[in-house]
């Protein structure tokens, strides 16, 4: 593999197992054998990079058609590092979540809350050089959903990225500080590690809070670091 | 500096479609593109034999040649302009997707080996809590027989990552589902 290192396995309890039986739908969806563990290779170690051009605008969710959206605008920063505290520079950053009444703008979200005629809820940005990202946004609410009775998930907004190879891919869910909600939800609750599901929780961040307009919020994103040592072939 | 630790996965939920899925994503081919043209077709079950409409589907594959466009690959073969290697697929209310790419070359493998062509692929769904990873491989390649992913698998498991011909399709088609639980399960790999 001339010479290139190779991504670092991930500890143990950082990321959830995927049969979680307090969330209901891993129950039939979550393979039952183990994965086959492989070597890494280029294939591995190397990954996509979309050429995606995106507009400066698509990472301001707090305007759409035409106009304002409603409920509590935030400001959301942080940066996307390796282990190593590498920055990961250009890479994609993919958002969704729901508006501040706690709907999704998606034809099978049923939840009885008003859609914004002015919020879409998608959103993309990309790291500048220093792997830094900056979105702004409307504060997402609680919603109701089916896992089990009176189930409720926290606010909560999804993020996916592309780091430098096809082992870093990474989809998250970024959470907010103080959410009774989180002590409650059997996916924030999937990440066996507390120390691990403590960092799916922004930080309030007065620097990043801007006067007059928004709060801030910071929220950094670690993907697997490389090997100590190269691979030898 | 202390070391960072990394940040735990979550699922991708039933609501990415608007975000993540995009006509400009699922074209991997321009007209100008070098390597024979491959259509993909499969579904993606549960363990109950129910499709999975709420499932997306990445694929990450070398050029014709047996090249990733990437920096971390040093060979010297042609990168190819008109193709990146990247794909994105969301299935449809019958857990259906359809790959249009080119057939990839046979890239290095560890160890001075070399891998049979193979398409690299994440699955995302609501109820995965993390991306699954699994490999499309071709049937009747004389490079199945020793590739080191392939011969990872017990035998018996080895023909869920090999697609089959698809008799109905136009020009080289073929067949790929993916069970993600139950007696078909497809073998998923620990990368």
């Amino acid at each position: 593999m001339d010479g290139s290192a190779r991504y670092r396995r991930e500890p143990i309890g950082t990321h959830p197992p995927l049969a979680s039986p307090a969330y209901a739908s891993t129950a039939k969806r979550a393979p039952r054998f183990a994965p086959v563990r492989i070597e890494q290779s280029l294939s591995e170690i190397t990954g996509p990079r979309p050429r995606i051009a995106v507009a400066p605008e698509e990472a301001d969710l707090t305007r759409w058609e035409g106009g304002a959206a409603m409920g509590e605008r935030i400001i959301v920063a942080g940066r996307v590092l390796d282990e190593d505290n590498r920055a990961i520079a250009h890479a994609l950053i993919e958002i969704w979540q729901a508006n501040a009444a706690g709907r999704y703008r998606h034809e099978n979200d049923r939840h009885d809350a008003p859609l914004d005629p002015h919020f879409s809820g998608v959103g993309r940005v990309l790291t500048d050089a220093n792997g830094a990202y900056r979105f702004m946004t409307i504060k997402p609410g609680a919603y109701p959903w089916g896992n089990h009775h009176n189930a409720w998930r926290p606010q909560h907004i999804h993020l996916s990225v592309f780091g430098p190879a096809f082992a870093t891919r990474l989809v998250t869910q970024m959470y907010f500080p103080g959410d009774p909600l989180l002590a409650l939800d059997p996916i924030f609750n999937s990440v066996p590690d507390a120390a691990a599901r403590s960092r799916l929780v922004a930080a309030f961040d007065l620097g990043l809070t801007q006067p007059g307009y928004a709060l801030g919020y910071r929220f950094d994103i670690v993907l697997r670091g490389r090997a100590a040592t190269p691979a030898v072939n | 500096m202390a070391p960072a630790r990394l940040t735990p996965s979550q699922t991708v939920g039933p609501f990415f479609g608007p975000a993540l899925v995009r006509a400009e994503l699922e074209q991997m081919v321009e007209a100008e593109t070098r390597g024979a043209r491959i259509t993909i077709a499969g579904r993606i079950f549960d363990g109950d034999g129910a499709a999975v409409p709420d499932a997306m589907v990445e694929v990450w594959q070398a050029n014709a040649e047996g090249r990733y466009d990437h920096p971390e690959d040093r060979q010297e073969k042609l990168l190819d302009p008109h193709f990146h290697g990247f794909g994105r697929f969301g299935a449809d209310r019958d857990g259906r997707f359809r790959i249009v790419t080119i057939k990839p070359g046979a890239v290095p493998g560890p160890r001075m080996t070399l891998q049979a062509p193979h398409l690299n692929l994440s699955i995302f769904a609501r109820g995965l809590l993390n991306r699954v990873v699994t490999r499309i491989y071709f049937p009747g390649e004389p490079l199945n027989r020793t590739d080191p992913a392939l011969n990872a698998v017990p035998a018996d498991r080895r023909a869920t990552l090999i697609a089959t011909r698809d008799p109905s399709g136009a020009g080289d088609s073929y067949l790929f589902d993916i069970f993600l639980q139950g007696d078909r399960e497809t073998v998923f790999f620990d990368i």
